[in-house]
């Protein structure tokens, strides 16, 4: 049976090979933008990320040798991310619990899935539009409020979706035994189901607060900009990924400078998210 | 009823020669489904106050589930539906306006993979006290103590209550589950296969537990193990599937009396070990 | 604890209906609360895409008043003279998205079948999976940035190269000048290819190994097998996610109005600048006063709304439905 050992037929062969390279090679391509794009920041924002930029207000353009800085968009984007925090979490987390332990399966709660669905697709600048209609239209002004709601609308699907994901990890076992000691509903989904998802619950919170941190669509024509400290939640704010927009498109290298670096703190708190999550909650959640 | 009830069973024998037996739970002409499917067809018992009743039966026979009709945990599970009727101390607990939380605290459960909560053993204990009232601080410790020292768990983590209860070993797992439902003081203690997770010697110690607690409470076990029903057990109800998979209850009487002259064959070949 | 005795039975014959213990009362009506608002809240969450399109509907009224559906597919934006048309928005949208569609797709598959088929060691699958998932996570206005400053001087000579020696196709006709819609196109590929490869990955992974064996166990070779039965059971669910990725891809709005240039009109050269509707929303809401202005604003963030919601349904509903009986 020497034949065991003959070599694939030569069409065989240069089929194998052509596939493989071409898979290879495209697989080899898409590695290229994630890295392309953390060299070009790091190298680029790094030198201009000094301790000015976290006190200093923006300078006027095209003035040098001035203090340049953008603690009023490190400011305004806290404060926007806080706003969305506070109306999308505890929605959110609400929405998840009634979808997860009491909506179930019925018809009702895959309705109101296909709908959370459908606002989780609905693109951001639509969602800035939303809030533009909402609150910058009727109180006849730009505001970190509104930039804020629109934030929380960004938020609002992914916390809903990903806290009933997490919900529904946790052993029916648990629920039984809570209900088995004459726990009622309230108690069983506060002390044992929701204390036994945190963990997984606190990363869906950062990822979405990490997702809405770097959001500029929504905010563009709702929280607008501001060259000057932030005086109140009523009036424009600034905020980074909006200054990162602005300053991209200016004619001022000093702008441009201080995009970059503000690309670093957003790309930065971002990939940070990302990866805590990935790995060390992840692990935490194996382990028990 | 008398004082001094012993756990041997020579003695069950006696007590219900002179017998006033009390019901603690009545089942009447009870039947389950699970959507359209039917489970268990007519099931009339009754459960003794002070007794050890085992429910023993091949798989698929239905007994876990009707463990779970008797707290009413099983419709929680899945969507399981009854006809029929069960009493707790005379009462319906399928009755409209029942008081769910209060039947579940009467009817304690312990199931067959140990189940503690991802907290601390103490709070473990005294979750479910907490559940309906709010004692003090010195009355707390007073439960956790004597809820442990029933479920023979007090000396091995007296020192340790503000340990995770996931970090004990699976015996120790369980015993804590029932200290944990020996808190809220139940008159009856279900036991879903409670050994079934366990290795011999965590075993045997669940076992003595249970003729220990059957001094103040009443326990209804599901076993597939048939030693083991005979070990512990007053009164043992017998099931089997029909040809349609429907459970039915084929025979219930004291343990003895059914482990030595069923009156069934059924009964007495799956006894024997014939099948099952 | 006592034992037992006829009275503590006596005892026991209360009613559970009514303990007239206060922490039951409460717990009861606790747990109705509890019930009500978590239901409140996922009405409130469930009732915003409702909220979302009919008050963008609304508020577009005086343009769809004016232009009715003609909006669609004339061509003129005349701020000044308050006239306007739809048409080179929805044009550039649709062609920019394309692009993308036809760079990322093949990447995107390459990438699933390197990371889920074993053709490569499994303990690099998932670094590269996540890699490129990670692309996903970065602000849009960042790839923007660095399509602006980084990428478009990168591939300069890529169009010169192509309008150089491919003039004569109309698609490459025009002198490039940097920001162009096959740029636009080339970074959306960039941003949708992570949802094109974690997609198609759960899809060849949900097919079932044995379908694979049994071109195995006829003498394929392992690409034999990905090429001719592996990849066809698995098109229609890598269909479904390609659906998804663009309705991505149409609603981005950042990092293609940073590279795509800006300008209104209808070229056919891909090496010209355009617009598109999210590009043109980022760039003009926030100077519209004109109630017409806004409401053709409007009227363009509800095509843009209809048209990802209805991708995006179909794509749900394949993929589920795929993956269901894969």
């Amino acid at each position: 049976m020497s034949q065991l050992f003959d070599p694939l037929p030569l069409p065989k062969r240069i089929f194998n090979a052509a596939l493989s390279a071409i898979a290879f090679s495209l697989a080899a391509l898409a590695l290229v933008p994630l890295f392309a794009m953390l060299w070009s920041i790091f190298t680029k924002g790094m030198p201009h990320l000094t301790g000015d930029v976290f006190t200093q207000l923006p300078a006027p353009a095209g003035m040098k040798d001035i203090v340049n800085g953008f603690a009023n968009a490190v400011i305004g984007t806290l404060l926007m991310v806080a706003i969305g925090s506070g109306i999308s979490l505890p929605l959110g987390i609400l929405t998840a619990i009634f979808l997860s332990e009491f909506g179930k399966k019925t018809a009702f709660a895959e309705v109101m899935r296909f709908l959370i669905s459908i606002l989780s697709a609905a693109p951001s600048i639509v969602v800035g539009v939303f809030a533009y209609g909402v609150i910058v239209l009727p109180l006849k002004g730009f505001s970190a409020f509104a930039g804020g709601f629109a934030l929380s609308i960004i938020m609002l699907p992914i916390v809903s979706l990903a806290t009933e994901e997490a919900l529904k990890l946790v052993p029916n076992s648990q629920r039984l035994a809570s209900a088995a000691l004459g726990a009622g509903l309230a108690r069983t989904t506060s002390r044992v189901v929701l204390a036994r998802a945190f963990p997984s619950i606190l990363t869906t919170a950062l990822l979405a607060i990490a997702r809405a941190a770097g959001e500029t669509a929504p905010l563009i024509f709702t929280a607008l900009f501001s060259q000057n400290w932030l005086e109140s939640v009523m009036g424009p704010s600034a905020s980074l990924s909006v200054l990162i927009f602005n300053y991209a498109n200016s004619p001022f290298i000093e702008q441009n400078n201080l995009a970059w670096a503000a690309a670093v703190i957003l790309v930065g708190m971002v990939l940070f998210t990302n990866l805590l999550s990935r790995f060390v909650i992840r692990k935490r959640l194996q382990a028990w | 009823m008398s004082m001094s009830l012993s756990p041997q069973q020579s003695s069950v024998r006696s007590t219900s020669l002179e017998e006033s037996l009390t019901p603690v739970l009545r089942v009447r002409d009870l039947s389950c489904f699970y959507g359209r499917t039917k489970a268990l067809e007519a099931v009339s018992m009754e459960i003794y106050e002070g007794k050890v009743t085992a429910i023993i039966g091949p798989s698929g026979c239905g007994k876990s589930t009707f463990l779970k009709t008797l707290n009413r945990i099983g419709e929680m599970e899945s969507n399981l539906r009854i006809q029929g009727k069960i009493e707790l101390f005379g009462k319906d607990i399928y009755d409209r306006k029942v008081n769910l939380n209060l039947v579940r605290r009467l009817v304690g459960m312990i199931f067959q993979q140990p189940n503690p909560f991802a907290m601390s053993i103490f709070d473990n204990v005294v979750y479910g006290v907490r559940a309906f009232s709010r004692p003090r601080e010195s009355e707390l410790n007073r439960i956790v103590e004597t809820s442990l020292k029933s479920a023979a768990l007090w000396d091995e983590v007296k020192d340790n209550l503000d340990g995770s209860g996931l970090d004990l070993s699976g015996g120790q797992q369980q015993r804590l589950c029932i200290a944990r439902a020996l808190a809220v003081s139940p008159k009856v203690l279900l036991m879903d296969e409670p050994c079934s997770a366990l290795d011999p010697i965590a075993t045997m110690k669940i076992e003595s537990l249970i003729r220990e607690l059957q001094k103040k409470l009443t326990i209804v076990i599901v076993t597939h193990n048939m030693q083991q029903a005979a070990r512990v057990s007053d009164y043992t109800a017998f099931f089997s599937a029909d040809e349609n998979r429907i459970g039915q209850l084929v025979e219930f009487d004291q343990t003895a009396q059914m482990f030595m002259e069923a009156s069934q064959q059924n009964t007495r070949d799956y006894v024997a070990g014939r099948f099952g | 604890m006592g034992n037992f005795s006829e009275q503590s039975y006596r005892s026991n014959r209360q009613s559970f209906t009514d303990t007239g213990n206060v922490q039951d009362l409460l717990s009861h009506w606790s747990d109705r609360g509890f019930q009500g608002l978590t239901f409140v809240a996922a009405l409130i969450t469930a009732a915003v895409p409702f909220w979302m399109s009919a008050l963008i509907f609304q508020q577009a009224q005086p343009a769809i008043a004016k232009f009715g559906l003609s909006f669609l597919w004339t061509q003129d934006w005349n701020v000044d003279q308050n006239i306007f048309g739809a048409l080179p928005y929805i044009y550039g949208t649709l062609v920019s998205s394309a692009i993308a569609l036809v760079i990322a797709l093949p990447i995107g598959v390459a990438v699933a079948i390197i990371t889920s088929e074993d053709v490569f060691p499994s303990w690099l699958q998932s670094p590269i999976a996540v890699v490129v998932e990670l692309i996903a996570a970065i602000p849009s206005v960042i790839v923007g940035l660095w399509g602006r400053f980084i990428l478009i001087p990168a591939l300069a000579p890529l169009q010169e190269f192509l309008f150089g020696h491919f003039k004569w196709l109309p698609i490459f006709n025009t002198q490039p000048f940097g920001p162009s819609m096959l740029m636009a196109g080339i970074v959306l590929a960039i941003m949708i290819l992570p949802t094109i490869a974690a997609i198609s990955r759960e899809v060849l992974r949900a097919i079932s190994q044995d379908l694979r064996n049994g071109a195995f166990a006829l003498g394929s070779t392992q690409w034999e097998t990905i090429w001719h039965i592996t990849l066809p059971a698995a098109a229609s669910g890598i269909f479904g996610g390609a659906s998804l990725a663009l309705g991505r891809a149409l609603g981005e709005t950042m990092a293609v109005t940073m590279v795509i240039g800006n300008v209104t009109g209808i070229d056919v050269s891909l090496l010209s600048p355009g617009n598109t509707i999210p590009a043109l929303l980022a760039n003009q809401f926030s100077e519209a006063t004109d109630p017409v202005h806004i409401g053709a604003l409007m009227y363009l963030a509800l095509v843009l709304f209809l048209v990802t919601l209805t991708v995006n349904a179909l794509a749900v509903v394949m993929v589920r439905f795929l993956t269901r009986h894969a």
